[in-house]
């Protein structure tokens, strides 16, 4: 089959595109909330003192973290899933929740005396941490993946880690409602684990699947 | 390549995807042109035929069509195609290749030339199943539109295009996988 050949029959196929990458993006991004909201609610739901909790600057600085890393990442992932996207533009906003944490634990061992650190770091819930980050991150991953397949992503493997990035985002937002170590030192590290684990599945599945 | 024909590229692909068939052919016809002079620069060693690059490329901008934003210019997404699809088959062949962004924006067309030679997508097509094959193979090798073909294998026009549409999917999703 020549050239002309084939372009005769990709011009007669006539059928429309496929659906538009963006709203398939917007879509996956509300069904990857929903489903994370679901999985929080029916095995964690909030902690009981959480009106209270909710007056304090280290409860809600954890929410902060957490929904500028899921809006950063969702921005650079759906830009990685277009070919030609200028995708390198997207990527200094993935520096901003890095960077609000360690600001944040600058503070933390300001304010704080050195021997209570180790403990703030330890905290009582890390195991629990890492367990439900990524129970309530991976259908939110599984989303966003299959999301990047429907576009066209040049660099798989990046576009697979920043959706569990996402991933991991949406998940840390619900938990950081249930638990109870609010110290950035605590956040900086265990969310950090439970997320960076998402992102090397996504990373992972992506750079074996996302072939187009 | 001047803003003229990437407003007309983009105005040719916004038809194609209303659906127009005449303005279709003639944005993959230049799209080839582009890929092809592309491709020729970036092989230089034998080993890969350029026109398997054209090929597989316009079935990508095909499939993925959809991830083109109607709002965007048309040849960088175009480019970014090519680039993976030539970036692909190197990897296949276990070569490596360095591509220099900037001189690709530079490409120019180049007079249609085919060298007449097996071409990987022909075998890809012998993979297909039968009915997808005399589908693909009735609209493109013989030239015949939807009706004539829906009336030689006696199928209905519906039928015959969800035929040519899976079987250009299963195509582009096979080619050059060995």
């Amino acid at each position: 089959m020549d050239t002309n050949e084939l372009i005769k029959a990709l011009a007669v196929d006539t059928r429309p595109p496929a659906a538009s990458l963006s709203s398939v993006w917007w879509g996956a991004a509300g069904l990857a909330i929903a489903l994370a909201a679901a999985v929080f609610f029916a095995m964690l739901g909030p902690r009981p003192d959480i009106a209270a909790a909710a007056e304090t600057p280290r409860f809600l600085f954890k929410f902060m973290v957490t929904i500028t890393l899921a809006v950063s990442a969702f921005g650079l992932a759906r830009a990685l899933s277009r070919p030609g996207e200028t995708w390198r533009k997207a990527m200094p906003y993935l520096a901003a929740a890095p960077a609000l944490i360690a600001m944040a634990v600058i503070v933390e061992i300001v304010v704080l005396p050195p021997d209570t650190w180790s403990g703030k770091l330890v905290g009582t819930n890390s195991i629990d941490c890492l367990t439900y980050i990524s129970l309530i991150g991976i259908g939110p991953l599984a989303i966003f993946l299959l999301a990047l397949c429907h576009g066209a992503p040049t660099r798989p493997a990046l576009a697979g880690a920043v959706a569990g990035l996402a991933a991991g985002g949406i998940a840390a937002t619900f938990y950081a409602a249930q638990c109870t170590d609010d110290s950035p030192l605590f956040v900086a590290t265990w969310y950090t684990i439970a997320i960076a684990g998402l992102a090397l599945i996504g990373a992972a599945t992506a750079d074996r699947f996302a072939h187009w | 390549m001047g803003g003229n024909d990437e407003t007309e590229l983009a105005r040719l692909m916004r038809a194609a995807i209303a659906g127009d068939e005449r303005a279709y052919t003639e944005f993959l016809r230049r799209a080839a042109c582009l890929v092809r002079s592309f491709a020729r620069r970036k092989v230089v060693q034998g080993g890969l035929d350029p026109e398997d690059i054209v090929q597989e490329t316009l079935l990508a901008i095909h499939i993925k069509r959809h991830t083109w934003r109607d709002d965007a210019p048309v040849t960088p997404w175009l480019y970014a195609i090519a680039r993976h699809k030539l970036i692909d088959a190197f990897r296949r062949r276990g070569r490596r290749v360095e591509i220099e962004i900037g001189e690709i924006s530079e490409s120019f067309a180049e007079p249609e030339r085919e060298t007449v030679s097996d071409r990987e997508i022909g075998r890809v097509l012998e993979t297909l199943a039968p009915g997808q094959r005399s589908v693909v193979a009735a609209v493109s090798v013989d030239g015949l539109s939807i009706s004539e073909t829906a009336k030689i294998l006696g199928m209905t026009e519906g039928a015959v295009r969800v035929a040519l549409h899976r079987g250009l999917t299963a195509i582009a999703r096979r080619f050059g996988r060995h």
